[in-house]
Order: structure tokens, then C-alpha cells, then sequence
């Protein structure tokens, strides 16, 4: 209400503020709304626990069975990837499960409508998701990858070849890494937008990522590594590894998932403002 | 700006603190403030409403909810079938129909949650979608619980007023006022329908808004908890806000509206003052004594008054006990009473939505053999 009226003087209950709600409200809203449910918290920890120790577990008995291990297995020992594939696998899972619960919690509950009742711009709304549970995810992750590669890296003492940072393509895999975590949480979210159902949404993200690879490996032939490369979780290991011959480059993979995370989070725009909330 | 802080000076005439423990409002008393409330103080709370209703409700004008031909359809099936009906600030608008006849649905499209498939809504001239700060415009209560299980009840208010920047000493004051303030730090999944239901009116105050919609908000209270709504509506109504609130309960909207609009079927079936409403019904009628009844009443018929014996009087209808004084004298009838009888507004929304009733339909149609 923007009203005037003069008298007594004093401050209305609430002042009414200037201009309109904006991004800068929203987001303060959507950050308040992360952190105050149990369950972000116990998805990040469980994140973290399980990056840090996958990891070490990983590089500890590799170590500890050094000296027994065959040459080829040696020669094939990739301490960069070891140290991080825990962390990437664990994280797609809990960081997509974030993800979709982010979104879907919201519907379950019947939040979305006293969301929308403070903020009927939806596209805004689902921005200050995007940026919030990105930002958030974002930080989270890389320190799963950094803190996975670096515990892991000091557990594997000599004769065990360790990584360090500056090894080639390490800081690229860690911090690339990080950044798929953060984009293949969004494409959950995204799927959450538009299953809006936890069960539905968690089903059809698992399905993308664990149980499509199943299928596409009945497929014969280069065909089928024409489409595994097109696979989140390919992309992923294309990230931290040295890529397969027919696998996209890193950059190029990572590329490739931006474009279906933008895809479904367009989608699910257009679709939040169509549907009754 | 004055006015605005006066109107809010109604809700909180005491320091939220002092409110929310010796239960200056009913709804606190109930239950975790019970042992410290008393009737004295219920009194005092009732002086605040009386001083509220000495404000003007000046700038309140354009506080208004407006419908024009407002039509949601659902496939083949028509929940809201082209609605047209205003709200006014200042007084309390029951929104009246049986359960199934498109309330909430009504609510939820002036809210900009659900879109219409025709027509449009307006509120204080504007969709929902195009408000600046909404929840300092519009207050909602639409259903009960819808919160998530995990957060807590200060939690969830704080992330509605920051979405509209809303002071975040207002939370404290607001929980207070509501009752909640000794829970507030815990999970709302904990809450009963009732703690629910106190949440999401503070939830509707929070912005303090001009115009607030309540769907069913006495669902799960107990008496004090009713009452205190029954308060707390007519207060914000006095304060010159635009109150608009639903319900299937007559009996309720009889005690707290002023206005009401019926609907049945998704249809607008009246739009009138609730003593408008009453005498207009044909439920009303007059009850008659007298030691001459029988001769009366072949006079009364002949008249075309419809007669009906009852516990040894005579009830009338059709007829005004003028017409029915003047008859009984003419004929030179004593009488022993001739009390007119109002209608109750439960008399008279039955009536109106008699036809309307889904459940009436599918009765009549396995009557007829039944298609099931």
C-alpha cells in the first residue's frame, strides 16, 4: 500500500519499500529456505563424507597393496581419477537428490504456494533457485574434489606415483570435477521443475544417469559410442580421466551437459508458468 | 502513513512479548498460554477492536478484489463458470457455497496460483502477477499446513518476508499475536491443524497487507481459536481492509460477515448483504396463537398463505404478520402472538443452493436407473 497520510507521525508497521521485488529478495529467500530443512544439511555432510572417504580408502589400500600389485595394474593406475571418482559418483547421486528435493519439497508441501503468493514472477523464482542451490552446490563440490584429490593424493606415499596440482591435466579434472557436480545437480533440479513429484523426479534423474548407460551397452558397435558419449555421467568420467578415443573432449562434454541442464531448465520455465501451482 | 500504523497498532496494542504470554488474544491463550489467560483480558482485546473501529478507512478505496466473468474449466468439467462479483474494503465478504463449488479455486486464481481459462481477476485494479510487493498488498490464507514439515515456523516466515522485504521484527510480533511464539523454533510438522491454521494467518498478516483472503480459517480451531478469528476478521475489516473469507459453515459466516457471495456450482447465485439475504429468503414466516386457530387458518388460505400446524401454533408463510394482524381483526380473531420469525442465513443458503448441490445430480440420476 503506498499511502500518504500525514499526522501523528511514526513509522508505519511496514514501510512499504520502493520499486518492486526483485532478484536480490528472492535470493535472500531462497537461501533462507535452503538452510533452514534438515535435509540440505544432511545431503551436503553426506557429500562431503563421502568424497573425503571414498578417496581415501581408495588411495589407501592402493598403497598398501603397492608393492603386490601387477605391472599392467601399476602402469594403469591413475591417481588423479582414483582420488576423485568416489566423490563424483557419490556427488551425482546426493547433489542430484538435493537438487530435485530443492524444487519438489516445495510442491510436496504446498511451500510453492506461499512462494508464489510473495513472488508471482515464476521464471524469477526459479532463477533464485538456479543461483542459490548453484552457488551453494558449486562451492560444496570443489571442495569435495579438492579436499578428495589432496587427502588422497597424501595418503599415496612412494613408491606409489602420487598427483600433485600442477601434474598435468589434475587441476582441470579437480576443478572440472567440481563444475559438473554443480551443472548435473541443476539438470535435477530441472527435472524436478518438471516431474514436480520427489519419487517421479528422483526416478527419472537415476534413470538418466545410472540406468540409461545399462541400456545404451546392449547397443552394438560404434553406435553404441556414438551415444555413450553423450551420457551425463561419460561426460563426467571424460573430466576426470583421460578421455576414451570416442568420448567427447572434457571441455566439449561439459559443453554438452550445459546445453541439457539449459534445455530442461527452459522447459521447466515455460512449463512452471503455464501450469496451475 | 499515520493510518497505517494505527491500523497496526489494533493488532498489537500490548508488546508482543506481554501478548503472548498473558494471552491478550484469545487464539494465545490456547494452549500454551491457557493458565495465564483470563477473561478480563479477552475484554480488553475486544476494546482494542472497538478502537479500531474508530479509524477511518480513508486509502482504502482501492482496496478491492474484482472479478469479471471469472471461468476455470478442468478438461470437460467447469469448477468456475464465469464468475463476476466485487469485494469491498471495510467489511467482512463471506465467500459462501457448499464443499466442490469452486471456492478455492476462485481464491486461488485471484492469487495469480491458478490461471483462469476466462475472464479476469483483479485486485486494488491489478493482476496478482503485476503487484510491486504483493504481500504488502494481498495477505492469503489458503489452506492449512501448507509448510514444509521440516522448517521451522519462524523459519518459514522469515523466508516469506525476505522475498518482500519485510522487517524481520515483524516475525516476532506476528508469532506473538498468533500464539506461537513459545514453538516458533520448532519443526511445523509437529504442529496439530489448528497451530496450522495460526501460522498461516500470521503468514497472511505479515506484510500487513490491505487485503486479505482466508480460505476456511476456523477449519481445525477449537471455540477460543474460532472466536478469535471471528475477531480478528471483523477487526481488519473495521480497520477499513478488504476481508474476503470462505466458508461452507453458515452458522459462521453469519456471526462474522457482512457481505456475502454464494456460490453453487461455480456459479454466482447472490451477492448481498447477509441480513439482505435472510429476508429476502422464503424461510421466513410468522408464527401465530390464537383460541380460534382453525377459523384463522381457512382465512389465511384463502388468502394463498401457506399454513402449517406446529406445536399448537400456526406458522405462516407467505404472508407479513401486518397482513396476517389486519385478517385475524377483521374477522374479529384474538390473538395470542404473532411473532415474526427470521430466516437463519443457513435457511437461506440452503435455499439458494439447493439446485446446486453436486451430490443432488447424481442422486436424481440413480433414481432414474442409475448409470453406474
Amino acid at each position: 500500500m503506498s499511502m500518504t497520510t500525514t499526522g501523528t507521525g511514526g513509522t508505519p508497521a511496514v514501510a512499504t519499500p520502493a520499486g518492486r521485488y526483485g532478484m536480490a529478495d528472492l535470493v535472500r529467500s531462497e537461501w533462507t529456505k535452503l538452510r533452514t530443512v534438515r535435509s540440505t544439511l544432511w545431503t551436503l555432510g553426506m557429500t562431503v563424507f563421502t568424497g573425503l572417504a571414498a578417496s581415501a580408502i581408495a588411495m589407501g589400500v592402493t598403497r598398501a597393496h603397492w608393492a603386490s600389485m601387477s605391472a599392467s595394474n601399476k602402469a594403469s593406475f591413475h591417481p588423479i581419477e582414483v582420488s576423485l571418482t568416489g566423490g563424483y559418483l557419490g556427488g551425482t547421486l546426493l547433489l542430484g537428490i538435493l537438487g530435485i528435493l530443492v524444487v519438489s519439497s516445495e510442491y510436496a508441501t504446498g511451500t510453492i504456494r506461499a512462494t508464489l503468493a510473495a513472488a508471482p514472477r515464476r521464471p524469477m523464482v526459479l532463477a533464485a533457485k538456479v543461483l542459490v542451490f548453484g552457488t551453494v552446490t558449486l562451492v560444496v563440490a570443489e571442495l569435495v574434489t579438492f579436499a578428495g584429490f589432496l587427502l588422497g593424493q597424501a595418503l599415496l606415499t612412494s613408491p606409489a606415483p602420487h598427483a600433485t596440482l600442477s601434474s598435468p591435466t589434475a587441476l582441470r579434472a579437480v576443478a572440472g570435477a567440481g563444475l559438473f557436480l554443480c551443472v548435473v545437480g541443476l539438470l535435477a533440479l530441472g527435472i524436478a521443475v518438471l516431474v514436480r513429484h520427489t519419487a517421479g523426479a528422483i526416478s527419472a534423474y537415476v534413470g538418466v544417469i545410472l540406468v540409461l548407460p545399462i541400456i545404451v551397452s546392449a547397443i552394438p558397435g560404434s553406435l553404441q559410442d556414438q551415444i555413450e558419449r553423450l551420457l551425463p555421467l561419460e561426460i563426467g568420467s571424460a573430466m576426470i580421466n583421460d578421455p576414451a578415443p570416442a568420448a567427447f573432449g572434457p571441455w566439449t562434454g561439459f559443453f554438452v551437459l550445459c546445453g541439457y541442464t539449459a534445455v530442461i531448465l527452459a522447459v521447466g520455465t515455460v512449463l512452471m508458468v503455464r501450469r496451475d501451482a | 502513513m499515520t493510518l497505517h500504523r494505527e491500523r497496526y497498532d489494533v493488532l498489537t496494542t500490548r508488546p508482543p512479548a506481554e501478548s503472548a504470554t498473558r494471552g491478550s488474544n484469545p487464539l494465545a491463550e490456547d494452549p500454551y498460554a491457557r493458565r495465564h489467560g483470563s477473561d478480563t483480558d479477552q475484554h480488553e482485546t475486544a476494546d482494542a477492536w472497538e478502537h479500531g473501529r474508530q479509524i477511518p478507512a480513508a486509502g482504502k478505496e482501492d482496496s478491492v478484489i474484482e472479478a469479471q466473468h471469472l471461468t476455470k474449466r478442468y478438461g470437460d468439467k467447469v469448477a468456475v463458470d464465469d464468475l463476476s462479483f466485487t469485494v469491498r474494503p471495510g467489511i467482512v465478504t463471506g465467500f459462501l457455497g457448499p464443499n466442490g463449488s469452486g471456492k478455492s479455486t476462485t481464491m486461488r486464481m485471484i492469487m495469480g496460483l491458478d490461471h483462469p481459462t476466462g475472464g479476469r481477476v483483479t485486485v486494488n485494479g491489478r493482476r496478482y502477477h503485476d503487484l510491486a510487493w504483493p504481500l504488502h498488498e494481498v495477505g492469503a490464507l489458503l489452506e492449512a499446513k501448507a509448510i514444509h514439515p521440516g522448517r521451522s515456523a519462524r523459519a518459514h516466515l522469515r523466508m516469506l518476508a525476505e522475498a518482500n522485504r519485510i522487517p524481520l521484527r515483524r516475525i516476532e510480533e506476528l508469532l506473538g499475536l498468533v500464539g506461537l511464539a513459545s514453538v516458533a523454533g520448532q519443526r511445523a510438522g509437529k504442529f496439530s491443524l489448528g497451530m496450522g491454521q495460526r501460522l498461516g494467518i500470521a503468514a497472511a498478516l505479515l506484510g500487513d497487507p490491505g487485503v486479505l483472503i482466508f480460505d476456511e480459517p476456523v477449519n481445525g480451531l477449537d471455540p477460543d481459536g474460532i472466536r478469535w478469528v471471528r475477531k480478528l476478521l471483523k477487526g481488519l475489516a473495521a480497520e477499513g481492509r478488504t476481508v474476503f473469507v470462505s466458508s461452507h459453515l453458515m452458522s459462521e459466516m453469519a456471526l462474522t460477515a457482512d457481505e456475502v457471495v454464494v456460490i453453487g456450482r461455480g456459479r454466482v447465485l447472490a451477492q448481498q448483504p447477509v441480513a439482505e439475504m435472510t429476508a429476502r429468503s422464503t424461510a421466513r414466516f410468522v408464527r401465530v396463537r390464537s383460541p380460534e386457530l382453525l377459523k384463522l387458518r381457512a382465512a389465511l388460505d384463502q388468502q394463498g398463505a401457506q399454513t402449517v400446524f406446529e406445536d399448537g401454533a400456526l406458522t405462516v408463510r407467505g404472508m407479513d404478520e401486518v397482513a396476517i394482524g389486519d385478517l385475524a381483526a377483521s374477522l374479529l380473531i384474538t390473538l395470542h402472538e404473532l411473532s415474526p420469525e427470521s430466516a437463519s442465513l443457513e435457511d437461506a443458503f440452503m435455499e439458494l443452493t439447493e439446485k446446486s448441490v453436486e451430490y443432488h445430480g447424481a442422486l436424481q440420476g440413480q433414481a432414474r436407473g442409475g448409470d453406474r
